[in-house]
């Protein structure tokens, strides 16, 4: 195998993690857009996505042979995952963040962290803690183009991640909705004033972020397995990619997302980096664009006033 | 039973010290740390290692626990703390993580996932403080915890305690006023680092080993809950706070249920604990410390004093 191929192949591992971890990175730049707060809880949301999607995926297959009834049960599943996890979105944000808009800075935050530690606590209780493998929904034998080794469930993240971003940003950019949610995230109170219910465009946030959070959880669970915490380094990446990215911009959270998959792949593949400090690039990396452009990549530098 | 009471006394004690760091960060200067279990950690394996592969006593690994620490803090806090937003929680969450991931892995330094065992019981006078005797121990964390609390009792009150509550409660007020607020926060973020390396010394020589499984993301979240449980910005509601979760956390074993009770339950019950109090009870149980300047102003009336009560409590509930 040449290095240009070794190179693609790289780049191809890099593009699928990257494309999941994009769609994760969506639910946090969203919510810090409207809210301009972290949502700790957006790593668990996917573990409990990736939860209800492992059980109605195995529920609806049963003992059928791989073909088109375990896609269409896999996409079922996914479906079913998606709108389970938007409504926990919905009703997280009802209970535990929405009491606190006024008040101190930190309070969501704290409240944050208490969900997420509810949210993983309680899968722990309810599943156990040992891992469990996602099934693949089809014949997983890899395909060789050009030397570079495809697999096709790798087809599959890469087409329903790209697929899910360029639905949110034709639904950002063209809906009256999406309209009111870039109106939210500019000036809550003007938008409040032309007549927008923000209250809802804030659900509605929520419940988008957490859907994406969903079909990212299903996907890594293709290439990882599904136990409680499993959230909690992939939303730490993913919010990495959002700040890579520029937090609050949509597309940079997509860039940002790709951006990083693709460095921590060639970080262990081709600097060397030892596979178990692989974890510790997204975290370089943070730091590094925290001291260099801390606005992210597309974002905008603000300034505070008084 | 009262040597079961002993032990929650003294994870008390070595908790709240963690406990008074993030009051310091979290209570005082209004950031997000969810790192005191890293801080922990270093402060442990610097007791542990240099106390059996170099055979240094117990004190005096002591102050390089507590420099290691703090010298972990200012590399975090220097980038994240610059910026405005909560870049410092993701950071540190982060950084908790990665100590973990090297304790684990750098095998030749921590011997990874086994730990290290054998510490030797530290002594004073050639008395043994022997950890499985308890009272001796007991005694010396108490005085830990004393020392901590008057000595950060003393910091709250000073320049750098003003500074720090001007920081919390408007950062761009407090630096039109002059006050450095990366310095500052900075600074607070080292020191409360510092004190969390000192309880983890404590915890080394308390179990007399350690492993990476100790330092895990559940310790931060406890010395998260007992400072908001307690009362952010108060050393002695921190401290009761340390003591009620502690007794939370030990209260299966205490009254002998715990085969009945699964050990995610007191888990969610913190997580519990940090939503239903931001709600609820945001000031926590006993509320932020009310500081009375009448005596410096040299005014004598209380109207100042019940004016400045006013103001603090009208702004608990709903501070910005």
């Amino acid at each position: 195998m040449g290095s240009v191929s070794e190179f693609f192949q790289h780049l191809m591992n890099g593009l699928t993690l990257g494309g999941i971890y994009a769609l994760i990175a969506l639910g946090y730049t969203m919510v810090y857009g409207i809210l301009k707060f972290i949502n700790f809880a957006h790593g668990d949301i996917l573990m409990v996505g990736a939860y209800i999607g492992l059980f109605v995926f195995d529920g609806l297959r049963g003992d059928a042979p791989l073909g088109v009834w375990t896609f269409t049960a896999f996409l079922i599943a996914m479906l079913v995952s998606m709108a389970g996890c938007g409504v926990l979105g919905m009703v997280i944000e009802r209970v535990a963040y929405k009491p606190l808009r006024k008040a101190t800075r930190l309070a969501p935050l704290l409240s944050a962290i208490g969900v997420s530690f509810i949210l993983s606590n309680s899968a722990a209780w309810m599943f156990g803690t040992q891992s469990r493998k996602l099934a693949y929904p089809f014949h997983n034998d890899s395909i060789v183009v050009g030397g570079v080794v495809i697999t096709p469930h790798q087809i599959l993240i890469l087409a329903v991640s790209f697929i899910m971003m360029i639905v949110l940003k034709l639904f950002i950019d063209n809906t009256r909705m999406g309209k009111a949610m870039r109106a939210t995230s500019l000036d809550q109170d003007t938008a409040r004033l032309m007549g927008i219910d923000v209250n809802q465009v804030i659900s509605l946030t929520f419940a988008i972020g957490s859907a994406l959070a969903a079909v990212g959880g299903m996907l890594i669970a293709l290439d990882f397995k599904v136990y409680p915490t499993m959230g909690t380094m992939t939303g730490l990446k993913a919010f990495v990619a959002a700040v890579v990215g520029g937090i609050g911009n949509i597309t940079g959270a997509m860039v940002g997302g790709i951006l990083l998959g693709i460095l921590e792949t060639f970080g262990v593949a081709i600097f060397g980096i030892p596979q178990g400090l692989k974890d510790t690039i997204a975290f370089g990396i943070l730091i590094i664009i925290l001291l260099v452009k801390p606005e992210g990549l597309l974002g905008k530098a603000e300034k505070e006033k008084v | 039973m009262l040597n079961f009471f002993l032990l929650i006394v003294i994870y008390t004690g070595i908790y709240a010290l963690m406990a008074i760091g993030q009051n310091v960060i979290t209570g005082y200067a209004g950031m997000l740390s969810l790192c005191q279990a890293g801080f922990f950690a270093i402060g442990s394996y610097a007791t542990a290692i240099l106390s059996t592969t170099y055979g240094w006593s117990f004190w005096a690994t002591l102050p390089v626990a507590a420099l290691l620490s703090a010298l972990f803090g200012v590399l975090i806090g220097l980038p994240t703390l610059r910026l405005k937003g909560d870049y410092l929680a993701i950071a540190t969450l982060g950084f908790a993580e990665i100590v973990r991931n090297v304790l684990n892995n750098w095998d030749s330094l921590t011997r990874g996932p086994m730990g290290i065992q054998k510490i030797p019981m530290p002594s004073i006078f050639g008395f043994v403080i022997n950890p499985y005797k308890k009272t001796g121990f007991l005694v010396m964390t108490i005085i830990f915890v004393l020392i901590a609390y008057f000595l950060f009792q003393r910091l709250a009150r000073s320049r750098m305690g003003r500074a720090l509550e001007a920081i919390r409660e408007d950062e761009i007020a407090a630096e039109s006023m002059g006050i450095n607020t990366t310095k500052y926060k900075v600074w607070a973020f080292a020191i409360g680092a510092s004190v969390a390396g000192v309880a983890g010394s404590l915890q080394a020589v308390f179990s007399l080993s350690v492993t990476p499984g100790t330092y895990t993301f559940m310790v931060s979240i406890m010395v998260l809950c007992m400072v908001v449980l307690g009362g952010m910005g108060n050393f002695k509601a921190v401290i009761l706070g340390a003591f009620i979760i502690q007794l939370i956390s030990y209260f299966p074993q205490l009254v002998g249920l715990s085969s009945m009770i699964p050990p995610q339950f007191k888990q969610i019950l913190f997580g519990l604990i940090l939503v239903v109090m931001m709600i609820w009870r945001p000031q926590g149980l006993l509320g932020r410390e009310v500081r009375d300047y009448s005596r410096l102003t040299g005014e004598k009336g209380s109207v100042f004093r019940k004016k400045a009560k006013q103001a603090v409590s009208s702004t608990q509930g709903g501070e910005r």
